[in-house]
């Protein structure tokens, strides 16, 4: 039996420079995020030759979720993991200020801009490069928070096995939610697809794809209305949205993929948003802040693409380094 | 038929090249193997094979049973990292490090054999703070991509730490445990059998927790 190993050499081989980002230092810019944009960005803004801090939550950001990329140029297929691999390894290279796993929770839009991050500590720059990106929305459901990490996913790649020969159900008939769908299909004991519209959105390829499987129910026109389970997920409750009916539904896990949110909360006040709560930016990515600039599917840039957010994550950077350099 | 081809194979060696000092992985099998144990044995003897510098001792879980209980193995595969001194600092793998967890293993060995990365001051005043004994085990999956930065972070706690205890748990090997402590996201990290944090957190994190037993 062949045994699967996704050996990361580069990171064992690469001469890596990264330095741990020193609390309550200063530096000319700091970049928030751990995405394309954000790496890309990095990259830019030390072949600059200025004073660089990286701030990520996690390093990867929606990327190291997808599974086969086609459509990054130069790459005809490369996984999601490897490529973030690649861009991890590009910006350890340099001897960048580094932290990873830490979220921030606060920025300052003063001539120096402060960062609080979770655990207490703040950094300061001259310009701020934001690239939060964006992360799964939330049904906001009774019970969807108590029974996070206990049932309630958002992450089918990791956590399929997890699942095999349970009951489980899937939340959102898009790419993702079907996608979802099959992982789980291939190894749980039933699937069932709870979409809020009258069709499925998501690609006739996979649609094609999910209706092969025989474990699979399909409700279309259906709202989740509350999940429920002492310690562990156990039903969840639906309303067909046609007939009123409700119905209760078996379920040891559900894997919530209804759509994105970007990660603005830390800013709002700071930064203008635009109505879906995006950061609003100019094509040089500037925000309305002096030295506050955005990059990426945070941003209002009309498509969310990792080839446009690594432009974007260059574009801020030389933006920002123009800034600094002139200031 | 081998487990790694030969391109696999001089990476793993150009990568053991950077092995300061010599590292002994002891493994916990049985007579009887099931088929996770046979893989793992094939697993570790093929990597000892790699590098002059890495040692692998195999015992058996209840012929050696003195062995088994100087390593505190409950459960099989399991593998332990000692360094040059035959020094146990307290690193487990439960089930066979494959998939991405591969790198939780080569980084350990390295770290083990003394090549470490710079840990920030303030976190290690924080370890060398931690007075009572720990026990981390952190779930995980060998198809997560997050849950290798769990291990890493769990396993050099054990390293820095007398005190603490790190093991790597794979989860379909061990559906008893996964059941036990309802692990339906990965990675999932349990400490001293009651405080528990789902997701790759970051060594500041698991310190916070700790922090407060």
């Amino acid at each position: 039996m062949p045994l699967e190993l996704n050996l990361n050499l580069a990171s064992f081989t690469e001469k890596h420079r990264a330095v741990p980002l020193q609390p309550n230092t200063m530096c000319d810019v700091l970049i928030l995020g751990g995405g394309p944009a954000a790496l890309a960005a990095a990259v830019y803004c030390m072949r600059k030759g200025v004073k660089t801090g990286l701030i990520s939550k996690d390093i990867g950001g929606q990327v190291i979720e997808t599974a086969g990329i086609e459509n990054y140029i130069g790459y005809k297929y490369i996984e999601g993991r490897e490529l973030v691999d690649k861009f991890r390894d590009q910006v350890k290279q340099f001897e960048i200020g580094y932290s990873e796993g830490l979220k921030a929770t606060s920025i300052t839009s003063d001539s120096i801009k402060k960062v609080y991050l979770e655990d207490g500590n703040f950094y300061q720059a001259k310009a701020l490069i934001i690239a939060t990106g964006k992360s799964s929305r939330k049904l906001n459901v009774p019970g969807e928070k108590k029974l996070t990490g206990k049932g309630v996913a958002y992450c089918a790649i990791c956590d399929a096995p997890l699942f095999a020969g349970k009951r489980v159900a899937v939340v959102g008939g898009g790419n993702s939610g079907i996608e979802a769908a099959i992982d789980l299909a291939k190894v749980a004991e039933y699937v069932t697809l709870i979409q809020f519209r009258d069709k499925l959105t998501g690609d006739k390829v996979l649609i094609d794809r999910l209706d092969i499987f025989n474990n699979v129910t399909i409700l279309l026109e259906h709202e989740v209305l509350e999940i429920n389970g002492t310690e562990d997920v156990e039903s969840i409750v639906v309303q067909d949205r046609k007939s009123d009916e409700k119905k209760q539904i078996d379920a040891q896990g559900v894997f919530i993929e209804i759509g994105l949110i970007p990660n603005t909360d830390f800013v709002k006040g700071i930064v203008e948003l635009n109505q879906y709560g995006e950061i609003k930016v100019d094509c040089a990515c500037r925000t309305n802040v002096p030295g506050i600039f955005a990059a990426g599917d945070v941003t209002s840039v009309p498509f969310k693409q990792i080839i446009i957010a690594a432009g974007e994550g260059a574009k801020a950077a030389l933006s920002a380094c123009d800034y600094v350099l002139k200031v | 038929m081998p487990l790694f081809d030969e391109k696999k194979k001089k990476e793993l060696g150009d990568i053991f090249k950077e092995l300061e000092n010599n590292v002994t992985i002891v493994y916990f099998t049985q007579e009887f193997e099931c088929n996770t144990c046979k893989d793992t044995k094939t697993f570790l003897k093929e990597i000892a094979g790699l590098s002059d510098k890495i040692n692998l001792d195999i015992y058996d879980f209840q012929k050696n049973s003195e062995k088994t209980k100087e390593y505190g193995i409950d459960k099989i595969p399991a593998i332990a990292i000692l360094d040059s001194k035959n020094f146990d600092p307290g690193i487990r793998f439960y089930g066979i490090p494959a998939g991405y967890e591969i790198n939780s293993f080569i980084k350990n060995l390295l770290e083990v054999s003394g090549k470490r990365e710079a840990l920030p001051e303030n976190i290690k005043k924080r370890i060398d703070s931690i007075k009572k004994d720990i026990h981390i085990q952190v779930f995980v999956t060998l198809v997560c991509p997050y849950c290798p930065s769990a291990v890493m972070a769990a396993h050099r706690l054990a390293l820095e730490s007398d005190k603490i205890k790190a093991d790597m748990v794979e989860s379909s090997t061990f559906t008893h445990l996964a059941l036990k402590y309802s692990v339906t996201g990965v990675p999932k990290i349990i400490i001293n059998e009651k405080h528990d944090l789902v997701g790759a957190h970051p060594i500041d994190k698991f310190l916070h927790v700790i922090e407060k037993i």
